[in-house]
């Protein structure tokens, strides 16, 4: 009956999930972030100082968001995301360029990083788009524009650059297989994906062959059926040119160090000390921990500040040191329990626009979770996206915050509560 | 499909993270190594070495300090090696060698680049250090040895190997550890406990304060002094007197089983195993095969016992009850056996009953006793083993358990030595009758023929000898050598050895060479022995063996002396023996003759004979 009053019933799990990583991410910041410079706690140039800060912020925000009518987010997606568009262009003219990337937005002391917030703004945008009537995933020219506004938030974010920052847009391939998009696609994409691994790995003949041999061998075998010589040689011939075109982009468009990060997870390069030195650290870090790690603020190689980044996007590689492998596992089932919480939760939702909302929040936050601690544990190549939650960063925390609690109030106004 | 392909591709990635983050951090221990070297670094504090005194308190060996250059090689900056190597007063080459091989062993631990310079060397270098990053002096405590003699009892210290790093994690390269004698048996007593402390450092490799605060730090222990029951002033003259001949003098207070003194000849002086020349002298001293100075023959000789062990062949004929005291058995020049054999004897009276047959040392007598033995029990099988079962009760034929690392079991046959030997099993007590004058099959050490000799002045028992006397402040020494052994003979019958015994001095072989005021009980020996040169066979000239006690009645010290190819058994070990008693137990000498015509001989020709590649005569 609390609904129908119009008070919110809110989904308690998933916010207990929210407050523990939350919670878990501040201690290891402090950890990560500790050094003989404070005086007090409430020292405002001490980093876990000002994340905590943040933190105390975010409980406002969340308050704000949960007081908005659910209507607001639907009914104004399409205005929220041309902002969002227009703070992204914005930062060409005012943008802070922070270690090499123009991001930032700077008011007095603060940065604010408008990427950070365009996520949110894009799944509102896409599950408007997707759920409007006259939409129609089987149609090439939806299947198009669709993708154009995926595509527009992640253009503009590239040249930054914050190529990393641009991956995570790939995530909306989900939402948009689960409202109808072609399994096609997907296969595709993940055939342009191994080839272009193995073309990096292998390199351009052994694929070209591999290739061949593989069309030649499903021709044979299917010769009875008569089956379309043609068509065989079509996909083998895209296939060869997407390998040319692979192995071209990788030595002429990419720069030095993303070949060097991509060579040295492919076991190609072997080297600790200069651009594998991250990855490196960051899995002595972790390694180290053992069973049940060092203890807080106890580890060797946290203190020693070996791991770079270690408060943001390494911040993975404390909880490895420091809790061990009980802790590490806690982290990673909490990441699990949250997205699929938020998974079931969108596939409950009577509203398709919720349901749409909630898959692309679930997406974003596990394609977050899977590249960053794929990186800090050495599976990936290092690409700078922070871990959601955890990594320090007011616009990150933010971001998240936002994108999650939404759909928490979109949830809540569910009539599947209103009986 | 479409509603639980996420779904599944989550639960995927989270079974993916879970291994990979077992393999990191529960599978693959490499990385907990990877984590200390990098980020914790390690600095020893070393203690003193333990102090080693004698019995009497006297200091005999103590500490020095000495100099290492080291270097850790990661931490080298591009230096002026011409200068440096000038310093060092090393050629550049070799800078380069041991530079290299610092690498290979560890680029982040330390390695030695010279080790052991004197203090004055040091005063000039280490003005200079601060050109040479990554290179730096270590200070450690080397032995300072206020003696010249006892090297085989002391041993020595020298660097650890990487065989001993690899066997034992406390040891580090460069580091020093006890090599044979006293200095190896007690090493971890002598060397204490080196002290760590463990410094945490940032990626810069900077210093930012001890690890963990310190909790894993440790102070160092002192090593403990060491009492040794070797008598320095008895150890001094013993290697004197053995100047000039091969062999070994091993002398045991018998109520306690204190080793008094442990002489191998040829020795050196423990001095010459120290610092910088150390390894040129040692490989000098180990690679002279023929004189052997390395070769402690005291305790690792193993020869014919010759006739002392007729003592034995007596006890064990009368607690077998063969013989009785008054049994008189006649010599007709030797003991007949078989179809015309004989095992020669000399010249003395006949008939002759126990005491006399000990102090003329007649083998025809300890011939019949031991055949008597043997055949008492119904297979020669069943009588070797009773032999052989009395002969352990005195520590022969195993290892004796004395607390220094080198020695020898000796060796005492049994019915399974001889089913070896004559497969077909028919062998008889005759086969096996050199045995009963302490030639055959039967090998020792001097120090088993001390304890047995100690074993019979103390009428039947006897404490494993050992060299610990005091531990630290304490008196107290492992508990292994408090520990009584008794053997299988009953007291009664040691008398009339003890008898016979005393009558080598009054009347037997031995009288010549008796020392006045002191009631010596001894047993001379003459064994002959054989020698493989390019594959020839040939006897040597005999070796000279003497044991004794004395006093007779309160025994204060039992010898063994063993003289290679020394001849009659009173000519040189006898002589020894005499001076060492008197040595000991009076604290000087009376009999000058005797000790002029020890110190003045020499076996040196006696040596050479077989090296001359000329026919030589022998036993003169």
């Amino acid at each position: 009956m609390a609904a129908s009053k119009g008070l919110v019933k809110l989904d308690w799990l998933t916010i207990f999930f929210y407050f523990a990583l939350v919670g878990i991410g501040w201690v290891n910041i402090y950890s990560a972030s500790l050094d003989d410079s404070a005086t007090t706690f409430w020292d405002f140039n001490q980093i876990y100082t000002k994340q905590l800060i943040w933190i105390l912020l975010s409980v406002v925000l969340i308050i704000f968001i949960l007081a908005i009518e659910a209507k607001f987010y639907e009914r104004f997606s399409s205005v929220i995301y041309l902002v969002s568009l227009l703070s992204l262009l914005g930062l060409f003219i005012f943008g802070k360029t922070i270690s090499g990337a123009t991001s930032w937005y700077s008011f007095g002391g603060i940065s604010l990083q408008p990427s950070e917030f365009a996520k949110a703004a894009t799944a509102l945008a896409l599950s408007k788009y997707l759920t409007d009537i006259q939409t129609d995933m089987s149609e090439f020219k939806d299947q198009l524009k669709a993708f154009l506004l995926i595509a527009l938030p992640a253009l503009i974010i590239i040249p930054q650059p914050d190529p990393g920052s641009a991956l995570i847009y790939a995530a909306f391939v989900f939402p948009l297989y689960r409202e109808g998009l072609h399994f096609v696609y997907l296969l595709l994409g993940f055939f342009a994906a191994a080839l272009f691994i193995s073309t990096l790995a292998f390199g351009i003949f052994w694929v070209i062959l591999a290739v061949v041999l593989i069309a030649g061998f499903l021709y044979f075998r299917k010769r009875k059926k008569r089956p379309n010589l043609f068509k065989y040689i079509v996909i083998v011939i895209a296939c060869i040119g997407f390998s040319f075109s692979v192995s071209y982009i990788f030595e002429n468009v990419f720069e030095q160090r993303h070949r060097d990060r991509f060579n040295i997870v492919l076991g190609k390069e072997t080297d600790s000390k200069g651009i594998g030195y991250n990855t490196n650290q960051s899995e002595i870090a972790i390694g180290s921990g053992r069973w049940t790690g060092k203890g807080w603020t106890e580890g060797t190689q946290t203190k020693g500040k070996f791991v770079p980044e270690q408060h943001t996007d390494y911040i993975f590689s404390t909880v490895g040191e420091e809790w061990g492998f009980l802790g590490s596992m806690l982290v990673v089932l909490l990441f699990i329990a949250l997205i699929v919480r938020v998974l079931f939760l969108a596939e409950r939702q009577k509203n398709p626009f919720s349901r749409v909302y909630g898959y692309s929040v679930a997406a974003i936050l596990f394609f977050h979770f899977f590249v960053n601690v794929g990186m800090v544990t050495g599976l990936f190549p290092t690409v700078g996206i922070p871990l959601p939650f955890f990594s320090y960063g007011g616009s990150g925390l933010w971001g998240f915050t936002i994108l999650l609690f939404i759909f928490i109030r979109l949830d809540g106004a569910n009539s599947y509560y209103g009986i | 499909m479409r509603k639980i392909l996420l779904l599944v591709v989550v639960l995927v990635t989270g079974v993916v993270f879970a291994g990979r983050l077992f393999y990191l951090q529960v599978y693959d221990t490499s990385f907990q190594e990877l984590s200390q070297n990098n980020a914790v670094k390690i600095l020893y504090d070393y203690p003193q070495r333990g102090y080693i005194f004698d019995r009497k308190g006297d200091l005999l060996v103590s500490n020095q300090p000495s100099y290492d250059v080291m270097v850790i090689p990661r931490e080298v900056k591009p230096l002026d090696t011409t200068e440096f190597c000038k310093l060092l007063k090393i050629t550049e080459g070799r800078f380069d060698t041991i530079l290299n091989k610092a690498r290979i062993y560890s680029p982040r631990l330390p390695s030695v680049v010279i080790p052991q310079l004197t203090k004055a060397e040091y005063a000039f270098l280490s003005e200079k250090m601060y050109k040479y990053e990554g290179f730096y002096i270590q200070k450690r405590s080397l032995r300072d040895y206020q003696v010249k003699h006892s090297a085989n009892v002391l041993g020595y210290i020298a660097e650890v190997n990487k065989r001993i790093i690899k066997e034992n994690p406390y040891y580090q390269m460069g580091e020093l550890i006890g090599k044979q004698g006293v200095e190896q048996q007690y090493e971890e007593i002598l060397r204490g406990v080196k002290g760590v402390k463990y410094i945490q450092k940032d990626r810069f490799n900077r210093d930012i304060g001890p690890f963990n605060e310190g909790i894993f730090d440790t102070l160092p222990q002192k090593g403990k002094d060491l009492q040794l029951t070797i008598d320095s002033e008895l150890q001094k003259y013993g290697e004197k007197l053995m100047v000039n001949k091969r062999g070994g003098i091993v002398a045991i207070e018998p109520k306690t089983g204190e080793i008094l003194s442990l002489v191998t000849a040829p020795n050196y002086d423990p001095g010459l195993l120290v610092g910088r020349e150390r390894s040129e002298n040692f490989t000098r001293l180990w690679y002279d095969t023929i004189a052997k100075p390395l070769f402690d023959r005291g305790l690792s000789g193993e020869y014919p016992p010759g006739s002392p062990f007729k003592t034995l062949t007596a006890l064990i004929g009368m607690q077998e009850k063969v013989i009785d005291t008054k049994e008189r058995i006649a010599c007709h020049g030797g003991y007949h056996y078989g179809r015309g054999k004989k095992l020669a004897c000399h010249h003395h009276p006949s008939p002759l009953s126990m005491v006399g047959g000990i102090a003329n040392s007649c083998n025809a007598y300890f011939c019949t006793v031991y055949r008597r033995t043997i055949e008492k029990y119904p297979s020669p099988q069943k009588g070797m083993d009773a032999w052989e079962n009395h002969l352990e009760s005195f520590g022969l034929g195993h290892y004796l358990g004395y607390d220094l690392p080198s020695g020898r079991p000796g060796k005492i046959p049994d019915s399974k030595t001889y089913d070896r030997m004559y497969p077909e099993n028919n062998w008889y007590a005759t086969a096996t009758i050199s045995n009963a004058i302490g030639q055959g099959e039967v090998l020792m050490t001097p120090i088993q023929m001390a304890n047995f000799t100690a074993t019979i002045a103390n009428r039947g028992w006897y404490y494993t000898p050992h060299v610990i006397k005091g531990i630290g402040e304490e008196d107290t020494i492992p508990k292994e050598y408090t520990k009584k052994h008794k053997t299988t003979i009953e007291p009664q019958y040691f008398e009339p050895v003890v008898e016979g015994m005393h009558e080598v001095y009054t009347s037997g072989t031995a009288s010549y060479i008796r020392i006045p005021d002191i009631e010596i009980c001894g047993k001379t020996g003459t064994a002959e022995n054989y020698i493989r040169v390019d594959g020839k066979r040939m006897q040597l000239t005999d070796h000279s063996i003497f044991v004794a006690f004395a006093p007779k009645d309160d025994p204060k010290i039992a010898i063994a002396v063993f003289v290679e190819n020394g001849y009659w058994g009173s000519r040189w070990a006898g002589r020894i023996a005499g001076l060492m008693i008197e040595k000991y137990i009076k604290g000087e000498i009376t009999r000058k003759d005797m000790e002029d015509y020890v110190l003045n001989g020499s076996l040196q020709d006696e040596y050479a004979k077989p090296y001359s590649g000329e026919p030589f005569k022998i036993n003169r």
